[in-house]
């Protein structure tokens, strides 16, 4: 016999899942209160349109500029040239994956792209570094080979796989009767994928790309290492850039503790966090409005 | 058993060290990462012909190093700028009268790329290169090439000598890719012919090319000279005239005997 009623259990656990699920908005409630307290006091030094559209940062000299225009035109340039290179190749490596591919090859190269997710990003920056950084140089005649270039294949790199894992598992679960429908409706193999699988699986697919980006615009250590580390507005992809992850980054450890540089430096990572509320919300309506109604639903 | 113990705390964010134990014979350095290889050498030395001496060496920055002096934490504030206006009045208020000595030279050189024709640049044309005046290798004799210009973090002290004797106020260009050491600039330069970066005297290599300034090479003649024209002492701040333990280091890091540790730890000798 039991000692507590299952009613009694059963609204314990109701609590504890209260608690557990409850915590996360919480967390992320007050790191965001933080950011805030830490960020606004650089709007009594300088105001907002010119914290966001000032062209110079200049944050330790003797009369500081802070214009952040220069690190959000950087990340923006790498998060899209990536997003450029990584969609593409991580849906059509999906594709591959889960349409054409031999089950055995199927089976083979999966986890080999899923290993390549759980690699450490400072093992990719330095292969940027060390090994791509020449070797763009030489190729393109560069001035420097850590540019905004280099940035965006390693961050390319570290997207596809996240990119072609999930699109690849929300393509291969469209109900095979839609497949098999179609097919008997005399469509093409390539129809059949352009037509019913692609549109079916749309919503997983813009999940997977909104994963893949956002891993990009909050990376830090690659654009770090590869970017190139200048705060200008580039001109062309192979000009050196100075994304926001990089520049906090590379500029906390030695800020005066509630300084006015320090003040800045909360107030850029607001406007990141800004950025990647924007696209998740981008993401959830996307995924939204292409939910597969009836029975394709994923 | 006596340990010979030299302790070295990169006090960063705001850490600081607790008070050590009062043991006989003991001195407390704290300040500049430029001048701390040149302390650890010496201090080490010192040790050697006194036994059972002991020092606490931190790293940290030039003003972490007059913040100590003046908070009575620390015996010697190390740095490679000299004391600011603000921080002698900081001091003077809290009853601490801060005397520098010279220990050291170094000199800030330019350097570019071996296969680079460029010889000589004069301390206009660095300027107008670091502000972004000038853009191409042609306008001072190179090929036509577009220049890519390499730099030190904002938060360097190399970087602040740079931008007082060579930039002379201006700002530095946004194009400047900014590198967070001595070292990053010597693997950057080394690895491209367009570039020009800016390191300490000790870190020149085959590898790399200094710059004649001025028509000064730099080399530690013309930095004890005089000569060229970036170059900046280093220094040792005591509070008051030293006495006892604290004259006896400075005094023994000054004698020309030990000439040859400063050079060990890869600056210029004051003899």
């Amino acid at each position: 016999m039991s000692f507590i009623s299952s009613q009694k259990k059963d609204l314990f656990v109701h609590g504890v899942f209260l608690i557990v699920g409850a915590s996360g908005i919480i967390i992320l409630t007050l790191i965001f209160l933080f950011l805030i307290l830490e960020g606004l006091p650089i709007f009594d030094v300088v105001s907002v349109r010119d914290f966001v559209l000032g062209k110079e940062w200049y944050p330790t000299d003797i009369n500081p500029d802070y214009g952040i225009l220069p690190l959000i035109a950087g990340s923006a340039g790498v998060v899209a040239l990536s997003s450029a290179m990584a969609i593409p190749l991580g849906v059509f490596s999906a594709i591959y994956l889960a349409e054409i591919a031999h089950p055995k090859t199927r089976a083979v190269i999966k986890p080999i792209v899923e290993l390549i997710e759980g690699l450490p990003t400072v093992v990719i920056g330095f292969f940027g570094m060390v090994v791509v950084a020449p070797l763009l140089q030489e190729l393109f005649d560069l001035g420097t080979g850590l540019n905004m270039f280099n940035a965006s294949i390693m961050l390319a790199f570290m997207a596809v796989p996240t990119i072609t894992s999930i699109s690849e598992d929300a393509i291969y679960s469209v109900p095979r009767h839609m497949k098999e429908g179609s097919m008997a409706l005399g469509a093409t193999h390539w129809e059949t994928i352009a037509r019913v699988i692609i549109p079916a699986s749309l919503a997983g697919i813009s999940t997977a790309v909104v994963l893949g980006i956002a891993r990009a615009i909050g990376e830090t250590m690659v654009v770090l290492m590869v970017a190139g580390g200048a705060a200008m507005v580039p001109e062309s992809i192979f000009d050196p850039v100075r994304p926001m992850p990089a520049n906090i980054a590379a500029e906390m450890g030695n800020v005066p503790f509630r300084s006015d540089h320090y003040h800045a430096l909360f107030a850029i990572g607001l406007v990141l966090f800004v950025f990647t509320f924007l696209f998740n919300l981008l993401a959830s309506y996307l995924s939204e409005r292409h939910k597969q109604v009836g029975a394709a639903t994923l | 058993m006596k340990r010979i113990l030299v302790m070295i705390a990169f006090l960063l964010m705001g850490f600081s060290l607790g008070p050590l134990p009062a043991m006989a014979g003991e001195l407390k350095i704290n300040g500049s990462t430029t001048v701390l290889p040149v302390t650890q050498v010496v201090a080490e030395a010192f040790m050697k012909d006194n036994p059972g001496f002991n020092f606490s060496i931190s790293g940290g920055g030039s003003g972490r190093g007059i913040t100590a002096l003046i908070d009575g934490t620390t015996d010697i504030a190390q740095t490679s700028r000299w004391i600011r206006d603000s921080e002698v009045k900081m001091a003077v208020e809290n009853g601490i009268y801060p005397v520098p000595f010279v220990i050291a030279f170094d000199s800030i050189i330019p350097v570019v790329h071996p296969d680079n024709p460029v010889d000589e640049l004069s301390l206009e044309e660095l300027r107008k290169i670091y502000n972004g005046e000038i853009t191409n290798w042609s306008e001072v004799g190179g090929p036509d090439r577009r220049i890519t210009i390499i730099s030190r973090d904002s938060d360097s002290g190399t970087y602040v000598v740079w931008g007082d004797k060579v930039l002379k106020g201006d700002r530095m260009t946004p194009r400047a890719q900014m590198l967070a050491s001595n070292g990053a600039i010597v693997q950057a330069v080394q690895d491209n012919r367009h570039a020009i970066g800016y390191i300490g005297l000790g870190y020149l290599t085959d590898r790399l090319k200094s710059v004649k300034v001025d028509g000064v090479q730099p080399t530690s003649t013309t930095t004890a000279s005089g000569e060229y024209p970036v170059s900046r002492s280093l220094w040792l701040i005591t509070n008051n005239w030293p006495s006892g333990d604290v004259l006896r280091f400075i005094n023994y890091i000054q004698h020309p005997d030990n000439a040859h540790l400063i050079e060990e730890g890869g600056y210029v000798p004051i003899w």
